[in-house]
């Protein structure tokens, strides 16, 4: 690569202004101030404060309400990313197979990608509200006792499927480039080599694939993670008694809802080292991409 | 082993085009058959019918005594060899060789001692543990065939399998395909487009054009009598010459008494460039046809020379072979003669042979 040289020695920090600029008042101040914020208590009138070191974070971490969150944002996070990813997969071997209007279809299953979280979340609290939603009628009607605004796992459920439905599209822009690059001529050669179409599948296609699998699965878990709020908060607002309530949620909640600063701050510092540890990841991996050719 | 048969293949596609008119072939048991033709006359579509890769709109593929048309591909007994090789890229040599006897659930003890074979037959041996990324062009090509070896199938077929090496690999993997095939005496079809490779691998050459067989025959057969212009300009290089016959004979050529008498004014003359030589002063032979030409071009092999000259009034231009380095300069009036005996004569109008 040739190193630009500008005439001006002021007149390339100028041009990099603005950028470090918006990142440092949206981005680093904001972290900075919850780094700050996660050593201190407030009093009971939020009139002073004063610092109290690590005590948030023993106290969070020792709290068994966080505890919970956490493993509900195992399992709504392993759920949703599996679901997701399964469901799209499935869509887009699918669709690979449709001959006519293969465009119609892809285009129909990529619209959800365009549906706002809080929308797709509100959409399926319409269809499965135990009060009026048609398909909790449905479900009732064939003698499922649906409600999730008292059952937390039909509650989990409906949030998983909700979130999951959002990604799919996703999900399955992805699936369709991969399988594309999956030489034709490997999979009759399979077919020649006796394989069945299932065992094809599994024997050539999926292990191909596996750079996009796993790229999706580090996508679609920071997905579930922290861009699941407006689902959550439209469907469950956590609930019922915190089985829905995510990390990202329980921050929101202690903090604008309980006013907690402090504990609230202390979690999203917790929060930040678990993007900061999946962002690794993901560039690790980004770097060291398998190749197959 | 088996014979393969074909009768009346076609294919249509969606859209009414028709890839393959009406194909009727057999290739005797152990026999090599090389299918040859240019990009789009559907020898491609023809070899992935007999796989079971393309449907068949009608006609039948018989292979040994079955017929295949609606059996899968894995059914079929057949092994293929692709352009591109298609190896599993994420399994090892060893496991590429496998897969095809591991889905048939062949015992471990019969696979290793097939695979063992078959490198030691492709000398892969010391390749078996890496995967075809690691490979290169050539040996790619070994595995590929190996895959095909190990199944021991009623025939093989290829498809263009040299055309993605450089010329001498091309070479020496044309004769060890030829020599393997030659030793296991299993039936082979091979399409490709180069007429070299088609020369030299082939008991039966069969030329395809437009979808139609237009000649097929030994190699040599297919040469000496191309039964058609179309067959006559795809065999051989640099290709025959062709004198289109006018009323009034053809300019510049001198043909002796009553040779063209005897032909119809609707007629294409051929002569192949290795028949003609180079007239320096000598009388005319009575048997031998003379063409006065202008130099237009000399093209130096090595072992012999393309000289080629255009006949006056704007006709037809030809080619001399000239045996060594021709010092021809392109401009000077040459002489050409050529004996009457290995004159083609073809229907302008139809394309075939007279």
């Amino acid at each position: 690569m040739q190193k630009a040289v500008f005439p001006n020695k002021l007149l390339p920090y100028l041009l990099l202004a603005p950028q470090v600029a918006i990142t440092l008042v949206f981005f680093y101040w904001p972290a900075s101030q919850a780094l700050y914020q996660s050593m201190l208590k407030e009093d009971p009138f939020g009139l002073k404060s004063k610092f109290v070191g690590l005590q948030n974070f023993a106290q969070v971490l020792g709290n068994p309400d966080y505890l919970n969150s956490v493993r509900v944002t195992v399992v709504f996070s392993v759920s949703t990313a599996v679901l997701a990813m399964a469901l799209a997969l499935f869509l887009a071997t699918a669709a690979e197979k449709v001959v006519r209007g293969k465009g119609f279809y892809r285009t129909m299953l990529i619209w959800p990608y365009a549906v706002a979280p809080a929308v797709a979340g509100l959409l399926w609290l319409f269809m499965f509200n135990p009060s009026m939603g048609t398909f909790a009628y449905l479900l009732r009607d064939a003698g499922y006792r649906w409600n999730p605004l008292l059952d937390g796992d039909q509650a989990m459920l409906l949030v998983v499927v909700a979130a999951a439905w959002k990604q799919i599209s996703y999900n399955f822009l992805f699936f369709v480039a991969a399988l594309q690059s999956v030489p034709r001529s490997l999979i009759e050669a399979a077919a020649i080599d006796g394989a069945s179409s299932t065992k094809r599948f599994w024997t050539i296609v999926f292990p191909l694939i596996a750079p996009t699998t796993f790229f999706l699965l580090v996508v679609n878990t920071v997905y579930a993670f922290f861009d699941t709020f407006g689902i959550i908060d439209a469907v469950t607002g956590g609930g019922p008694a915190q089985a829905t309530q995510t990390l990202v949620y329980k921050v929101y909640n202690d903090g604008f809802v309980n006013l907690d600063l402090g504990g609230s701050a202390a979690q999203s510092v917790i929060l930040m080292a678990i993007v900061i540890a999946l962002t690794a990841i993901q560039f690790r991996y980004v770097e060291k991409r398998v190749h197959y050719a | 082993m088996a014979k393969i048969e074909l009768k009346d293949v076609r294919k249509v596609y969606a859209g009414n085009v028709e890839a393959v008119k009406g194909v009727s072939l057999s290739v005797e048991d152990g026999a090599f058959v090389v299918l040859v033709g240019p990009s789009g006359c559907g020898k491609s579509t023809l070899l992935r019918m007999v796989a079971g890769l393309e449907s068949i709109s009608s006609g039948t593929v018989q292979i040994g005594d079955r017929v295949v048309n609606d059996l899968e591909p894995a059914e079929r007994d057949i092994a293929m060899v692709f352009q591109n090789y298609a190896l599993y890229p994420h399994m090892t040599v060893r496991k590429n060789l496998e897969y095809g006897l591991k889905n048939r659930k062949m015992a471990p003890a019969e696979i290793a001692r097939r695979v063992d074979e078959a490198a030691k037959m492709l000398e892969i041996g010391a390749l078996l543990d890496r995967r075809p990324g690691q490979l290169s062009g050539g040996q790619r090509q070994r595995v590929a065939m190996g895959r095909a070896l190990v199944r021991e199938p009623a025939a093989f077929l290829f498809d263009e399998p040299l055309s993605n090496l450089d010329a001498k690999l091309r070479v020496q993997m044309r004769a060890e395909i030829r020599r393997l095939q030659r030793r296991l005496r299993t039936t082979s079809l091979y399409v490709t487009h180069d007429q070299l490779e088609a020369m030299t691998l082939a008991d039966t050459l069969v030329v395809l054009n437009a979808g139609r067989i237009e000649q097929a025959g030994s190699p040599m057969e297919v040469y000496e009598r191309p039964a058609s212009l179309f067959v006559a300009t795809f065999i051989g290089s640099p290709a025959m010459n062709l004198l289109p016959l006018g009323e009034q004979g053809i300019p510049g050529l001198t043909a002796p008494e009553g040779l063209f008498s005897r032909t119809r004014p609707a007629e294409t003359l051929g002569i192949r460039p290795e028949h003609m030589r180079v007239v320096d002063g000598e009388a005319p032979r009575p048997e031998e046809m003379r063409f006065d030409l202008t130099v237009s071009g000399v093209e130096v092999v090595g072992a012999e020379s393309f000289v080629y000259g255009t006949l006056p009034k704007g006709g037809s231009e030809i080619a001399v072979r000239v045996p060594g380095y021709s010092h021809a300069e392109p401009g000077t009036p040459l002489t050409a003669a050529a004996d009457t005996s290995y004159l083609h004569r073809f229907d302008r109008e139809t394309g075939r042979r007279i």
